[in-house]
């Protein structure tokens, strides 16, 4: 044979692949790229977060003061002392931060349900709305349920003089207005976590539910139930250990029998006792590290970004 | 089934199928009830300091909103830091959700993690471990300028920090649903990098990036937390309000208030609005064209 002859089977899969394009291979500056556009956040990240972190548990090993400089010395004390010392502030932060996320998601998971299922056109409408107490700045707004929940105010003040409650009544300065401070300022966190999760379920499994004779109940307990529980543990997180470290709500809605961990860590700040400061502070971060590691590991980090996006 | 009980059924439903709307407007309510006291009473006619009890309509905070030096200085400082930390945060933040949205690359989710880590860190640990950090570092001079010396520049250098991973993570979701495309024709054309990117990848992300700077924009302004411990003696809006709680917030805060919410609404809105609307007048271009080329075409 000739050339000019019918090409083999061959030459034609030759011809079919692409001819190697050198100008198509990664050349060495656009391989770099990521790197060179990542590295001034990753170094801010690195030096104004990650750094200050383990900084701040090499001073909480610190002993000394201020005014003598602080020296390294393997103090641990920091750690027992702190945690023997203010016990009751951790086992409060614990409580009224668990009752609080609770409150938040129980609240919440109807709200993006409901969304996330029957919102139609409109769901970045609905979540808008939730999101509105953003555009107030969270002191102001605490500020202002002081002002509702005032013993003679708007709310409690109206119903005593319909007698509906007795004159000795009141909100502030207890547990309750700390909690539900807590449960409010956190709701809008807890929301959208769940409704990412919600959102993404097809709306078919919830038919197929219904075509298999299941009650809604069933539906819901077997099917929607299941599969929102990322966005619950997500929710959790970026709730439960938050919540844990505020002081702000303690300070203007509780009384002095109310104070968290984070009014302690405010005390200690206010009078330099940085060492102690920081061991009381790391023992949140810890606690933040075990569950942010455990989530990430299991959960991956997309669904948290996607609630936080959308903040 | 008979049919009664059908019927009973589809009248059960149609009345449940109230609960949840109304519990959501409920809701809603419930979120927003403090700032609609908080606007209310930016009108109230309190006679002294101490806004507590109702005394009646008055547009005098308006008139006065800057009677308080003190408040005044303390909102100036918090626009100037906001803008401050926006501008920076976005350019640096942007470049981050490109990298992560755009390329594969190795340590990819080790900087995811650090991210996640980023937003969901309790603000007290943030606030305490940069205060003692600015406080090692409280030595350093460049010049005559301490840069890490507590105040301004500090605060500054913390919302930067936790605006970048807010900033990052808004504008890599946009570029992740970009057609990547688009860039390799540009390089096809033998455009620079740079001009790739400032021609085709910038536009593109733009909706991502404004989106990601009012989110900076509006954390740096509302932050509280953060900004208490590494502040020195520079006093912002949030700390100046918190502050005056204790004697009671006067007036002008709820107006101050007020009109950084409708401001914020504002913003949300046109940026909203805004690629919409560029989109729309694309459209109209080009049906324009091809207007104009279908005459020229039935006239030649």
């Amino acid at each position: 044979m000739t050339g000019g002859s019918v090409p083999t089977v061959d030459e034609i899969v030759k011809a079919g692949t692409p001819v190697p394009d050198r100008r198509r291979k990664p050349r060495l500056t656009k391989r770099a790229a990521p790197y060179g556009l990542a590295f001034p956040a990753m170094f801010w990240l690195g030096f104004f977060f990650l750094i200050p972190i383990i900084w701040m548990f090499v001073v909480s090993l610190n002993s000394g003061t201020l005014e003598t400089g602080f020296r390294f010395s393997w103090n641990w004390a920091n750690y027992t002392n702190g945690l023997t010392i203010f016990k009751t502030q951790y086992l409060r932060a614990l409580l009224y931060a668990g009752v609080g996320t609770f409150g938040a998601l129980v609240i919440a998971y109807p709200i993006a349900y409901w969304i996330a299922f029957y919102g139609g056109k409109r769901k970045s409408t609905y979540l808008f709305l939730i999101l509105l107490p953003f555009f107030v700045s969270f002191i102001i707004r605490t500020i202002q349920w002081q002002f509702i929940l005032a013993d003679n105010g708007i709310v409690l003040g109206t119903l005593k003089s319909l007698h509906l409650l007795p004159q000795s009544f009141h909100i502030l300065s207890t547990q309750w207005a700390v909690m539900g401070g807590l449960m409010y300022n956190f709701l809008p966190f807890t929301a959208l976590p769940l409704y990412v999760a919600l959102e993404r379920i097809e709306p078919s499994l919830l038919e197929a539910g219904k075509d298999l004779y299941a009650n809604k109940v069933t539906t819901f307990l077997k099917v929607v139930w299941p599969l929102s529980l990322p966005g619950v543990f997500a929710a959790f997180l970026l709730t439960f250990i938050p919540m844990m470290g505020d002081f702000v709500n303690a300070e203007l809605l509780g009384g002095p029998s109310n104070r968290m961990i984070g009014n302690i860590i405010v005390t200690q700040f206010q009078n330099t006792y940085y060492p102690q400061m920081s061991a009381l502070s790391f023992v949140l971060m810890a606690g933040l590290l075990i569950a942010a590691v455990l989530y990430a590991k299991f959960l991956g980090t997309e669904d948290v970004f996607e609630a936080a996006g959308r903040g | 089934m008979s049919k009664g009980a059908a019927r009973e059924h589809v009248a059960s439903q149609k009345w449940t199928r109230f609960i949840l709307p109304v519990y959501y407007w409920l809701v809603v309510a419930y979120l927003c009830s403090p700032i609609v006291v908080m606007i209310a009473f930016g009108f109230n006619n309190v006679p002294g300091r101490v806004n507590a009890k109702w005394y009646g309509l008055t547009l005098n905070w308006y008139r006065d909103l800057f009677s308080s030096p003190g408040l005044t200085r303390a909102l100036l400082t918090t626009l100037l830091l906001a803008t401050m930390a926006t501008v920076i945060s976005t350019v640096i933040g942007a470049f981050l959700g490109l990298a992560m949205g755009r390329h594969r690359f190795v340590g990819a989710a080790l900087v995811g993690f650090v991210m996640f880590l980023a937003i969901s860190s309790p603000e007290i640990v943030d606030g305490s471990s940069q205060l003692v950090w600015y406080v090692r570092l409280s030595k350093v001079s460049i010049g005559p300028i301490h840069p890490f010396a507590l105040g301004f520049p500090t605060i500054l250098w913390s919302h930067v920090m936790f605006c970048i991973a807010f900033v990052a993570i808004t504008v890599r979701a946009r570029v992740a649903g970009l057609d990547g495309s688009l860039e390799e024709a540009a390089q096809d054309l033998f455009a620079t990098p740079v001009k790739t990117f400032t021609k085709v990848t910038l536009p593109l992300i733009m909706p991502g990036v404004m989106a990601g700077a009012l989110l900076a924009f509006a954390l740096s302004i509302d932050d509280f937390v953060i900004s208490s411990f590494v502040r020195g003696h520079t006093v912002t809006f949030p700390i100046w309000v918190y502050g005056s709680a204790k004697v009671g917030i006067p007036p002008q805060v709820n107006v101050m208030g007020t009109l950084l919410f409708v401001g914020g609404l504002s913003a949300a809105a046109v940026s909203a609005v805004l690629p919409k609307f560029s989109q729309w007048r694309a459209g109209k271009r080009l049906e324009r064209e091809r207007l104009e080329r279908a005459t020229a075409a039935a006239a030649g």
